[in-house]
Formats: structure tokens, sequence, C-alpha cells
């Protein structure tokens, strides 16, 4: 340590000490760091943005030639000239909602039994089955669906048909109380189809609905015990409304996956292009399933509206996705951590 | 000079009986246990006796709905005997998650054990996974060929794929959460609404412009190809969320230190995310692994073990599985099962190595 001032000894130089100049500006390692970065991520928007506006490009000539009527009709009969989807949308839209009516009952409950119900002991292990249903691939649930599932579903279908068929929905185009009842009509339905695709939407949901649950304010559960409530009364008042947002939030998130699930259901349903409510009855079709059954023999102009196709699920699985994001970035604000 | 204090108060005799014992607030008593299980047994009998003898119905799936709606019924109105009515409710809700999360379970081990035990037929045969099913038909018996092109493509597919993204990922996680600039809120919606992209639309999208357009063969690089474009935004997201969530003040620090921003990420960020960053990687290499809608449409299903993914087609474990069961056949879909069962475990392996990763630091994620 140097002392600077007047008392200082004789003999050693005094040098003023300027303050160390700073030097604003990047070193080179952060050029090149920073221009790297940038570069990747330039790069990554150009080839996504490329993919989505291709696929949107594709599909103007389809658009063009068939108009309206690609919406409207219901076969897909390329050597006919006749080609819509009509009902594999209604078909998407059947599996993916009876995924969802599945699914978003038994999501809820096994969060909130995560959080709140399990003992601590078996907790973490519930948390590591959730994440690893969501891993397991989507061919193996199909897999267990067809031959596993299946046979136990279509005598639930037959019940359902036999109580509850003068419902349109329920309804199978067969003599449910016939003695040796017809079990190929309730085999390939789009119900089993949506239970198989409700094992993948389960662990989504239930991922994003466990999250939220966990952050509802620990001195409001309390309070909620103080004054006296059961654990279901702290889940009615404080963590369900507490996480709305993150339940509609996860929902959607699962629907977005459902929407577009392909081998699941391409496993189970038998193909049928027609637009109807009877869900319980042999036969449907999904885009996805669409697209994996006509690609491989399928001319330019048909692959054209087999993109088109991909285009308009693309645009619902968007559309649904979007409206999760930014309601469950909603439902979080301040959740940030900071030293 | 000491003074006992305590030896007065051992003195005093503890009150015996007589005094109420306050019920402890959500301890599950005797009384309580009692009516749980009684509830179960009786609706049990009840349900034995009405579904099976006096009703006409049949069906393992339709007793054990009734036993438990029966059971729900009971054990409300035994509850209710000696109980308020908030308590009631709580029991009730409580019967319930406890069963939808015994059904939640069940479905996954069912389905995890069912594919197990139906793989056992293939497992037993040795060289199910060192030969390949050139020259075998898909109807020879199980000591025939194997599928061992299936694993080998499956590894090739999925290390390229991962190669492809992981550096793309992470480095677009990086532009957005450290780097930053006039493009960024734009790079993060489209990465955000590429997650979107089913995947059977970047097969499609792959064997459009590269297969039909460009004439390529059906290859395990397509396969690749399609497989990081469904990964790229996967890992990407995932990447930035664990960055972010990295305390500024750490980053801070290292720069109030001296560090130049490019040794504050290398140095400080990506360590401290480390093990969210190889979470979110490892998850996506499983969905790769499981992606079958992808390589159904680029691949091309190969018979024979090839190692080259450029020229030529490539098998790989799903399409395996896809392309045995559309045969229906018993024996393909016995190796089918097979198939599901090296996938199942490779998905696991992965599986157990996130769990191993991110408690490594003790954290619940």
């Amino acid at each position: 340590m140097t002392i600077v001032g007047n008392g200082s000894p004789q003999g050693v130089q005094i040098t003023p000490r300027l303050p160390r100049r700073l030097t604003p500006g990047r070193e080179p390692s952060d050029w090149i760091f920073h221009g790297l970065a940038t570069t990747v991520g330039l790069s990554v928007l150009a080839v996504t943005g490329a993919i989505g506006l291709f696929l949107g490009y594709q599909s103007i000539p389809t658009l063009r030639h068939y108009g309206w009527h690609f919406f409207t009709q219901s076969n897909w009969l390329p050597e006919l000239n006749q080609i819509g989807i009509a009902a594999v949308l209604v078909g998407t839209a059947e599996v993916a909602l009876i995924a969802m009516f599945v699914s978003f009952p038994l999501a809820l409950m096994f969060a909130l039994f995560i959080t709140d119900y399990a003992p601590p002991r078996i907790k973490s292990w519930l948390v590591s089955a959730v994440d690893l249903m969501a891993a397991v691939p989507s061919i193996i649930y199909g897999l267990w669906g067809f031959f596993l599932l299946q046979p136990h579903a279509i005598d639930v279908a037959r019940w359902l048909s036999q109580y509850l068929g003068w419902l349109p929905i329920f309804h199978v185009d067969t003599d449910p109380n016939a003695a040796v009842w017809q079990q190929s009509s309730y085999t390939g339905s789009a119900f089993i189809a949506g239970l198989a695709v409700s094992m993948m939407a389960i662990p989504l949901a239930c991922a994003v609905m466990r999250a939220v649950f966990d952050q509802a304010p620990l001195g409001e559960r309390e309070a909620a015990m103080a004054l006296g409530g059961t654990r279901f009364g702290v889940a009615r008042t404080v963590v369900l409304p507490f996480a709305k947002g993150g339940i509609i939030g996860g929902t959607m998130l699962a629907l977005g996956r459902a929407l577009g699930e392909t081998a699941a259901v391409l496993i189970i349903i038998s193909p049928e292009y027609l637009i109807k409510a009877r869900i319980l009855e042999a036969g449907t079709q999904t885009i996805s399933a669409l697209i994996a059954a006509n690609f491989g023999d399928a001319t330019t102009s048909q692959l054209s509206a087999l993109l088109t196709a991909g285009f308009v699920l693309f645009l619902i699985t968007l559309t649904v996705n979007t409206c999760a994001a930014v309601v469950i970035r909603r439902s979080r604000s301040g959740a940030s951590t900071d030293i | 000079m000491t003074t006992i204090t305590s030896a007065p108060v051992r003195e005093v005799a503890p009150p015996v009986g007589r005094r109420a014992i306050p019920r402890k607030v959500q301890a599950f008593t005797f009384d309580d246990r009692l009516s749980l299980f009684g509830s179960l047994a009786s609706s049990f009998a009840l349900v034995t006796i009405g579904y099976d003898h006096l009703l006409d119905t049949s069906g393992i799936v339709g007793f054990l709905v009734c036993w438990y709606f029966v059971f729900l019924l009971v054990y409300a109105g035994v509850l209710s005997m000696s109980n308020t009515r908030a308590l009631v409710v709580e029991r009730l809700v409580t019967a319930t998650l406890y069963a939808v999360a015994a059904l939640v379970v069940f479905a996954l081990g069912s389905a995890v054990l069912y594919t197990f035990f139906q793989g056992w037929h293939a497992f037993v045969h040795f060289g199910f996974f060192t030969h390949d099913m050139s020259g075998v038909s898909p109807t020879a018996p199980l000591s025939q060929g194997g599928i061992l092109q299936a694993i080998a493509g499956t590894v090739i597919e999925v290390a390229i794929a991962v190669g492809v993204s992981l550096p793309l990922g992470i480095g677009t996680a990086i532009y957005m959460s450290e780097v930053g600039g006039r493009w960024s809120r734009l790079v993060q919606t489209v990465v955000e609404a590429m997650t979107a992209l089913p995947e059977i639309l970047a097969g499609l999208f792959v064997y459009v412009t590269l297969i039909v357009d460009v004439g390529l063969p059906k290859s395990g690089l397509a396969a690749s190809i399609a497989m990081s474009v469904t990964m790229v935004p996967i890992i990407a997201r995932a990447s930035e969320v664990a960055l972010r969530i990295v305390p500024r003040g750490l980053r801070e620090a290292s720069s109030a230190l001296g560090a130049s921003h490019w040794k504050t990420v290398r140095k400080v960020v990506l360590p401290s995310a480390r093990s969210g960053l190889a979470t979110a990687t490892i998850l996506a290499t499983a969905r790769g692994i499981g992606e079958t809608a992808i390589v159904l449409i680029t691949s091309g299903a190969s018979s024979f073990l090839t190692f080259n993914p450029i020229g030529n087609p490539m098998n790989s474990l799903p399409l395996f599985i896809y392309t045995a069961y559309t045969t229906h056949e018993p024996v393909a879909i016995a190796r089918a099962f097979g198939a599901a069962s090296v996938l199942l475990l490779m998905v696991l392996v992965l599986f157990v190595a996130t769990r191993f990763l991110s408690r490594e630091k003790g954290v619940a994620r």
C-alpha cells in the first residue's frame, strides 16, 4: 500500500494515481459471442418462419382450386376430384373433445391430490409418475388402447348405447340388446381413440395445474386452515380460485396436443369420411391420421391438399396454444426469482 | 448457591382420565377407520349380490364402477351419523381423490407393464436384439430375425437430430434471454408458435420439400431433419425458461467483478442453469425417440441393418412397431411388442437420467 500525501518519505517518487480508465464497449470475445448468438437466433427465426410461410403458401393452390368447398366437402376422394376436410375436422374435434372430457377432471383431481392430499412420502413419486406419463411414446398408448383398453371399452360403449342411445351422440346403428351383439360396430370409434389420447393429455394438463397449485399463497392457505377449514375447504376457497388461469391454460395446452396426435389415433380408429355425431360407433377420421394414411400414393396436387389440411390443423393448434400461453402468463404475474 | 426449580413440578400427579381429550385436527381416528373399511366391505357385499345375482349385468368394469358409487353412498351415510357436514364432504372428496389417483397410476402402470408383459415373448430370444429382418418374412417365428436395424436406426436418427437441435435450441435460448436485441421478441413469438406445429406436419413438410421436390430418397437424415424441426422450438423454449430463472443478481455480480458478457454466460449463467438445460434436452430426446408420425412419412422402413443415414431407407423402433402392427399377424404383433418394450426401456433410462440430474442439486424442479 502506498501512502500518498504530504507525509510521504523523501526519495519515494510520488505519482498521482489516476482512476482506472473504464472501457465501455465490448471486448472482442463479446463481439464474437453476440454475433454468434444473434446468428443462431435469427437463422432459427428464418428457418422456422420460412416453414410456416411455406405451409401457408402451399395451401394457396388448393384453396383456389376447391374454394370454400374444401371446408364443406366431407369426402376425400382424390380420383373423383372430391376433396374436403369437413368430416375430418369434425372427427378431429370429436376425438380431442372426448379426450378433454375424460382428462380434464382426472388431471384436475390428480393435481389437487398431489399438492394437497397425498402423503408427503408418495408425493415425489406421483410427480415422477406424471412426468413419466408424458414421456411414454404415443405409439405405446396406441397399442395399449387397441389391445388392452378396447375389449373393455366396447362393453362400456354398448352399455351407454343401451341406456342413453336416445341421445344422438350415444346412438349406434345396431341392436345393442341383441343376444350376440355386433362387437365390430363399437370398435375403432372416436370414443376409444379419445380415451387413448386422454392418456397423453392428462400429464400435460396435470403438470401445469400442479405447478400453479403449488404457488397458491401459503399465508392464505394457513388463514383458511386457522378459520377451521378442512383441506377441501382450503382447496375450494384458496387454491382453485388462485389457480383458475393455470387450470384453463393447462387444459388448453393439453387440447393442443390432443388435436395434433397421430400415432395412437392411427392405430385405433377405422377410417371413415362421414360427418357424424355418433361417437360410440365404429369409424371416424382425424386430420393427422388422414395425412399419415394418404401421403404415400398422393400426387403433387393431392400432397398440396394434404398440406392444406395440415395447415388448417396447425392454425387451430396455434390459436389454442397462444390462448393458453396468454392465460398462463397472466395467472403467474410477479412470480420471479431474484436475489 | 443452586436452586432446584424443576423438582416440585415433577411431583404434581398427571391428571387421570376425566379430562375430555380434544379431537386431533385432521387425525384419522379409530372411528374413521372403522367407517371407511366398514363402508368398503358393506358396499362390496351389496354390489356382489345386486350386480351379479339380482340384475342382469356382468363385466369387471361395471362392477368396479358400481361398487365405487355404492361405497360413496354408504360412506356418506355412515359418516353423517357422527360428523359435521364439512367433515363428511372432506372425507368424500378425499375418497374421490384417492380413487382418481389410483385410476391414473393404474392406467399408466397398466400401459407400461402390459407392454413389457407382451414384449416378453420376443425378449426371450437373444437373436431378437442381434439380428435384423433382412430375408426374414414378417410371419417367420420369433426365433428368426430381430430388431437390430430398428434399434440402430432410432439411435442414429435421434443422435443426428439432437446434434443439430441442441446447439441451435440452446443458442436461440441464449439469444432470447441473454443477448436480446431488436429481433428477440419476434424470435420468441415464432419459436413459441412453432411448438404448436403438429409432428405429422413437420414430417409432411420435409417429405414435400426434400423427397418430392428435391428428389432425395427416403432416409434417416430426412427423418432427423424433420425431428429437428420439432425439437428446436421445444428445446429453445424450455431452455429459455431455465435461463430466465437464474437470478439476475448472479449476472450483476459477475459483471461487477469485471467479467465480460461471454464469460458471465459461460461461467455463471450456463452452469447455474445446467440441470434445467439437461432436463430440457433429455425430455426433447425422449420425445424424439418416440416420434412415430415423422419416421412414418420420411424415413422408409428397411428390413436390413444400415448405418448410413443418407442414401437409403432406415427403419426405427416406432416405425417398426407401426408396420408390424398393420400386418395384424400374431407373430408380427409379438415383435411389435418386443420393439415397444425396447422403446419404453430407452425412454425409461432417459427418464431416470432426468430425475437424477434434476435431483442432483436438490432442486425439486
